[in-house]
């Protein structure tokens, strides 16, 4: 790379996150560290009833049993769980649940500078909104409208107190508390989340989406969404998120689990956009999530979309069981990385039902010293006959200092069942930039351009407003980046 | 229009001097053709005047319109209406033909002072200009160059010239790889985007081009020097000889 695209690409990565703002909210918060009393008085503010604390419990005593996972592709010095505040929510200005009018200016003001308005009025209609800063949501929008159509939107404390019921038959159903050290950890001490009901033969009418936010310093946020789609129904989700700069690092150690019956669709699409650390690499979230699917309904379909360019260490596999016959599971991945952020994502998809089919397709970007691995594993089990997966990983190089890896697992049960594997490494050429540039376009255009090509396969499954977001994004944190 | 004096030139990375004191002028209107053998420099010279980073300019000048072009960027270079048809033109893969064409004659056009066609009026321009290449329409949807064969990124290259509009145009070894048929669709192209105020320099190992392409003036080029000047005459000279009789100093 030229000494021009050198610096070009460092203009690139020096740009700031321009999410990097802290507010000064009045919180009520726990005091730091992990025991089962924090359990108890978490599970008491929240007013839950008592198989709630009885499963956090016996998740937080098997997490004591278990290790943190070494075998990903990342490196971070071990976390001090006695650290970590599990519970800060912001102190409503009045009592009265579900009510807009009783949030602090100061967290509405936030989320207005983040571009989410909380004003029912003020939004674009189409989308419904469930805000959560910290420990807990603090608005959900469009919940009246939705609830005609027999959907139930909220977070996940309302649900526990007016949908017990519900919580109690799928909660842990997809993604158990015994599953993995962050999962285990997440039921454990989870605050909040958003909780989404699509009944029978019901199309939600508008995207449903969360925005996470982490503001308090030293808190970790571990939140637990839960979809669960009946038989016909369909709904699009959305997920953004983002943190202020700081130099310590935060945990962030979240759960989604879907459910979808017979016929039934969920779109998953995920901005993730988490404060990614400093330029030499102080600071950021970490990001160790656990999202999983369970089709398990007859020709049901979940598709994961994500979008990931934030966060100092990613370790995320949004994977699929497809356990009714002809359902499909669908991974659609861009993972950025740039300075020393790190990432270790992929996708499961186990096939399970007969005729089922899986498709998937990862775009890893890595500049700066950053390392960036694709994990995934497609497992068709010996009943899953006459199955299919297409599984695609390109990955991009930007400059000399950064890594892209490349770990396909492949387990085929059955000998009626396809699988194909593509994957591509390839630089941004010099050849490339030079072509745009002799074409009159800046060196910065062009990156955009190259980038965003490769990355077209993913960004044309996010809704229109996401996508748009997802490509300003991907400008943002590659400015610079062209070695 | 362009003014080359005493052009030294060698590869940025291991130092190696390709040129070795170019002198050439061109003027509007001209058809100027560069020959010569393989290693004499005809691309280097082709990609320097473009503006390509990974050659060092060591001595010597280039004056376009008056200007000093080694000042200039690249994308500068374009803007000011230097087109160079690549050798092996490059896939941009997710990125549509449209796209890419827009946003190229956008930004030449923002520098012109011009203001930017919608994309409404860029479809209807390029749609005259794909008529006039005889390029099917469905290559404005397809992704830069990917998938397409030699002789279509060759078209493509023309089909580019055709909308940019630029004043100097560098064909470097347009003709390769083509097919009798596509270089004759491709010098058709290039015949008609003649004009009295753009000049063109055509870079071609062999003669073939020229039978359809009728330059003003070839230059032979042999060990990073001009060792030859003359017109369309000294092309078939070369074709009868070969290169070896250049060397002679003849």
């Amino acid at each position: 790379m030229t000494d021009i695209a050198h610096h070009e690409l460092e203009k690139l990565t020096d740009q700031d996150y321009k999410y990097g703002f802290t507010s000064d909210i009045d919180a009520d918060q726990a005091p730091p560290g992990l025991s089962e009393d924090i359990i108890r008085l978490i599970s008491e503010k929240k007013k839950e009833p008592k198989f709630m604390l009885e499963w956090r419990l016996k998740a937080y005593r098997h997490w004591g049993t278990m290790k943190e996972p070494t075998w990903s592709h990342v490196h971070y010095p071990p976390i001090d769980y006695q650290s970590i505040t599990y519970y800060s929510a912001p102190r409503k200005k009045k009592e009265g649940p579900g009510s807009l009018d009783a949030i602090d200016p100061e967290v509405r003001a936030t989320f207005e500078k983040l571009g989410i308005s909380i004003d029912e009025q003020k939004r674009l209609s189409g989308i419904a909104v469930d805000a959560v800063m910290d420990s807990v949501s603090v608005a959900t929008t469009f919940q009246k409208e939705l609830a005609k159509k027999g959907i139930i939107f909220c977070s996940f404390s309302e649900a526990v107190q007016n949908h017990p019921d519900l919580v109690k038959r799928y909660l842990g159903t997809v993604v158990p508390y015994t599953d993995n050290f962050f999962a285990a950890l997440n039921a454990a001490v989870f605050t909040d989340g958003s909780f989404c009901y699509i009944p029978k033969r019901v199309h939600c009418p508008m995207e449903l989406s969360t925005y996470f936010r982490i503001n308090a310093a030293n808190t970790g946020q571990f939140e637990r969404t839960l979809i669960v789609a009946e038989e016909g129904g369909y709904v699009s989700y959305l997920e953004g998120c983002t943190a202020p700069r700081r130099d310590e690092n935060q945990l962030h150690a979240a759960v989604v689990e879907l459910i979808a019956l017979d016929h039934a669709r969920i779109k998953y699409s995920t901005v993730q956009n988490w404060y990614p650390g400093d330029k030499e690499g102080r600071g950021g979230i970490y990001n160790f999530v656990t999202k999983r699917g369970k089709c398990l309904g007859k020709n049901s379909k979940i598709s994961w979309t994500q979008v990931e360019t934030g966060s100092s260490i990613t370790w995320k596999y949004p994977s699929c069981l497809l356990i009714g016959d002809h359902s499909v599971g669908e991974f659609y991945s861009v993972a950025v990385t740039n300075n020393y952020q790190q990432a270790d994502t992929g996708t499961k998809m186990i096939h399970i039902g007969k005729n089922t089919k899986s498709t998937i397709v990862s775009k890893g970007i890595s500049a700066g010293h950053a390392q960036n691995t694709y994990r995934g594993l497609v497992r068709i089990q010996k009943g899953a006959t006459e199955s299919r997966n297409y599984s695609r990983c390109d990955s991009l190089l930007m400059g000399d200092q950064c890594g892209a890896h490349t770990f396909p697992y492949v387990e085929v049960g059955n000998h009626s069942s396809q699988v194909e594997h593509e994957a591509t490494t390839s630089k941004i050429g010099e050849d490339q930039l030079f072509y745009c540039k002799q074409r009159g376009l800046s060196e910065e255009d062009a990156v955009n351009m190259i980038v965003n090509g490769f990355c077209k396969e993913v960004f044309r499954e996010l809704p229109m407003e996401f996508a748009v977001e997802a490509q300003k994004l991907l400008g943002i944190s590659l400015e610079g980046s062209v070695g | 229009m362009l003014n080359i004096n005493n052009l030294h030139v060698r590869i940025k990375d291991n130092g190696i001097e390709i040129l070795k004191g170019i002198d050439l002028r061109v003027n509007p209107g001209e058809v100027h053709a560069i020959m010569g053998p393989n290693g004499s420099g005809k691309s280097t010279l082709a990609q320097v005047l473009a503006g390509r980073e990974t050659y060092e300019v060591t001595q010597g000048e280039i004056l376009y319109e008056g200007k000093n072009l080694l000042e200039l960027s690249p994308e500068n270079r374009a803007r000011e209406g230097i087109f160079l048809a690549l050798q092996y033109p490059v896939e941009i893969p997710g990125i549509a033909n449209s796209y890419f064409l827009k946003a190229s004659l956008n930004a030449i056009r923002r520098h012109r002072g011009q203001e930017e066609l919608d994309a409404m009026d860029f479809l209807s321009l390029a749609r005259e200009k794909m008529k006039f290449i005889k390029m099917d329409e469905s290559f404005l949807n397809r992704p830069v160059n990917e998938g397409f064969s030699g002789g279509e990124k060759k078209r493509n290259e023309i089909l580019q010239m055709a909308i940019l509009d630029p004043k100097l145009a560098i064909l470097d070894e347009t003709d390769s790889g083509l097919d009798i048929d596509a270089l004759k669709i491709v010098a058709e192209g290039v015949n008609a985007l003649r004009r009295p105020d753009r000049a063109m320099i055509l870079v071609t190992h062999y003669q073939r081009l020229l039978n359809y392409i009728v330059p003003d003036y070839v230059h032979v080029l042999s060990g990073g020097r001009i060792v030859k000047s003359g017109d369309k005459g000294l092309a078939l000279q070369l074709e009868e000889q070969g290169y070896a009789w250049t060397e002679g100093g003849v």
